[in-house]
């Protein structure tokens, strides 16, 4: 789960990492009511789930409120990535010094928190990582007693060779990281870290992305979720216990498990092809679970062709081949399906859906190809 | 021979009251595996299809000597089900359960190292021995006996190619599923070693997806440490970046996790991607014989 920087920074704020005065806004209006009229220098920055926001003109600097009010007017609308710019937030400018960048992640390969800091801040840190990745630190955080005192000093040591600014980041390493834990935090950066000419240390901006595994036990966080329409469409799914992700294809594709589904989109693109969206009903062969999955898939107006891909391990095949049945009763579709069952009781699950008039394939290759051949009558 | 399971593994089943622990531990029995107890906290003293009851992983191994145990716990109690059972001293654990914190796996695995337990999972469908010993919720009539290993991140797509490498003729030693989680337990390199070092397997198939870079490791780690023939097959060469496929791992961040760089690691190291599961078989007799 993603929260937008206005967030993150409300959340930074309660662990004590300071952050220069901002003001959220919603509209043209609101800034015009807001903002106060003293001729400081502020910036205007777009509120979206995207990042290269400055790229697309979404953050502005404004000298005046006549300014900000412009500037805001310009921002809010704006297309970023697809996602509409709704709210603005308009931050008190700083006279930076330096920028850096902090960052935490859950890291596969130590199977450890790692921290990151970087003197290259401000500018994208994947492409720091891509072209000098030397310029990036790293260290891997012992779970059991956190981020010590000592490491957190050491690392901000190489960042600052003035000891107060170094022990004033270290500080903020550490409250950062105790952010991270107490929220179960999937990343959470701060890009930039600013040394100010008044030798202060602020986060300008911030970034925090959640675990959706632990959200049930996050209230605080999950009051903070924004969805879009297409991820609403995703979060339905969850909770009927699929996992769906939309495509611009037109293949439709039903599957039983993650893998088995990403090999399928892959078999109809090495066809020709193009998958309409990732579907994963999981292990159950609940009539209901089809109904739906066929629901969601149907919804998607690009499909011309379903292709459903079944390997019966525990799920028996002529279990699945019921729920069908009884979901494309329900369902009255023109659009063509093409079903593959294989495994556990694949045999009799095949002849059910012939009785029925089903088109059924036996193998996952032959059904990728029969659909897209469906699929461009 | 085999890898990490066989017949004289004893297995404990953890959250053996729950649904799905309870159908699994008869189906496992069913195969053959030498399921000596289960675990249930309040339930201890009871015998569940043949299975006594502990209240504590501690007791039912103090009175079976069950030396692997399996978590069906649900994810919210599932790490501390996995920490209890390596403080209880069982060599290899099993972990089921989908969803659990990433925080609370990142909190396992140094007790893990500290007490020296080996673990497989979370979120992965098991391992097994075919015709020895089946943990997890695999469909054990598709294995068959033979001398190819086989590790994959996936579930229902490991038994898609264990079928076709069965139906080929192509029985295995072990076939193990590690898991779709970003932090998890035994990895592909642990498992290519002892394949490596089993005397009976003589040919590895490793199925990667996308997400990580682990099977970038794996591929520098076969071309520097593996003399038996190995062939790879990674799915998700058509998912978007940023996208989550399912699996809490399988996602492509900042460009990188990508099935192009995974494909182009292994064939770097000289092992050979099967464009789709059904090349598996074929591919591997080639190299095999």
């Amino acid at each position: 789960m993603k929260i937008h920087e206005y967030q993150a920074r409300d959340l930074f704020r309660k662990y004590g990492i300071p952050v220069p005065d901002a003001i959220l806004c919603h509209s043209v209006e609101e800034v015009e009511a807001k903002v106060p009229d003293d001729n400081l220098l502020r910036v205007v920055k777009a509120q979206v789930h995207a990042g290269g926001r400055g790229k697309a003109g979404g953050v502005k600097l404004a000298r005046s409120k006549a300014e900000a009010v412009e500037n805001a007017g310009k921002i809010l609308g704006m297309d970023i990535k697809g996602y509409t710019v709704e709210k603005v937030l308009i931050g008190d400018a700083v006279d930076i010094d330096k920028e850096y960048y902090v960052g935490l992640i859950n890291d596969r390969n130590t199977r450890n928190v790692v921290l990151m800091v970087s003197a290259e801040g401000g500018v994208e840190i994947e492409e720091v990582a891509k072209v000098t990745p030397e310029k990036i630190i790293k260290v891997p955080i012992d779970p059991l007693v956190g981020l010590m005192d000592w490491q957190a000093r050491e690392l901000a040591l190489q960042l600052f060779s003035d000891i107060r600014h170094a022990r004033m980041a270290a500080s903020i390493f550490q409250k950062l990281y105790k952010l991270y834990i107490d929220t179960d935090s999937s990343l959470a950066e701060i890009n930039p870290l600013v040394l100010t000419l008044q030798d202060e240390i602020v986060a300008i901006d911030g970034k925090m992305n959640f675990d959706d595994n632990a959200l049930y036990r996050q209230p605080g966080i999950l009051e903070m979720r924004e969805v879009t329409a297409d991820e609403q469409k995703e979060i339905d799914a969850t909770e009927k216990g699929l996992s769906y992700i939309k495509l611009d294809g037109t293949i439709g594709c039903m599957v039983n498990g993650a893998g088995l589904a990403m090999a399928t989109m892959d078999m109809i693109k090495l066809y020709g092809g193009e998958p309409a969206n990732f579907l994963d009903i999981g292990g159950s062969s609940n009539p209901q679970k089809v109904i739906d999955a066929m629901d969601i898939l149907l919804s998607d107006k690009n499909v011309k062709a379903v292709m459903i891909n079944i390997f019966g391990g525990i799920t028996r095949c002529d279990d699945v081949a019921r729920g069908l049945i009884t979901a494309l009763d329900q369902i009255k579709t023109s659009i063509p399906i093409v079903v593959r069952l294989s495994g556990t009781n694949a045999r009799e699950g095949l002849e059910l859906l012939k009785s029925k008039g089903l088109l059924t394939v036996g193998s996952m290759g032959e059904a990728a190809r029969k659909a897209i051949e469906l699929s461009k009558l | 021979m085999s890898i990490l399971v066989n017949a004289n593994t004893r297995l404990v089943v953890q959250g053996i009251t729950g649904r799905d622990g309870a159908f699994h531990a008869q189906k496992m029995k069913a195969y053959g595996t030498n399921v000596v107890a289960g675990v249930s906290p309040g339930k201890g003293g009871q015998v569940i299809g043949g299975i006594p009851i502990f209240n504590t992983v501690g007791e039912a191994r103090s009175a079976t000597g069950a030396n692997a145990s399996v978590i069906f716990v649900p994810a919210p109690f599932a790490g501390d089900a996995i920490l209890e059972a390596s403080y209880a001293g069982i060599e290899l654990v099993v972990a089921i359960t989908e969803g659990i914190p990433v925080r609370d796996m990142i909190r396992v695995i140094p007790a893990f190292k500290c007490n020296g337990t080996q673990l497989i999972g979370p979120n992965c469908p098991g391992l097994i021995t075919p015709g020895e010993c089946l943990i997890g919720i695999l469909p054990g009539n598709i294995f068959k006996k033979g001398n190819v290993g086989l590790m994959s991140r996936s579930g229902t797509l490991t038994y898609e190619v264990v079928n076709q490498l069965t139906e080929s003729g192509l029985g295995q030693t072990t076939c193990i599923g590690i898991g779709g989680d970003p932090v998890a337990g035994l990895y592909y390199q642990d498992l290519l070693q002892m394949f490596e070092d089993d005397p009976e397997t003589s040919g590895v198939v490793l199925i990667g997806e996308i997400g990580g870079d682990a099977e970038e490791q794996a591929a520098r780690f076969i071309k520097n440490h593996m003399t038996k023939p190995v062939v790879a097959f990674i799915a998700g060469q058509t998912a978007p970046p940023g996208k989550r496929m399912g699996h809490a791992g399988a996602i492509i961040s900042s460009g990188s996790g990508t099935a192009e760089e995974k494909i182009r690691a292994f064939n770097e190291a000289g092992v050979p991607v099967a464009k789709e599961p059904s090349q598996i078989p074929e591919l591997l007799k080639q190299l095999i014989r």
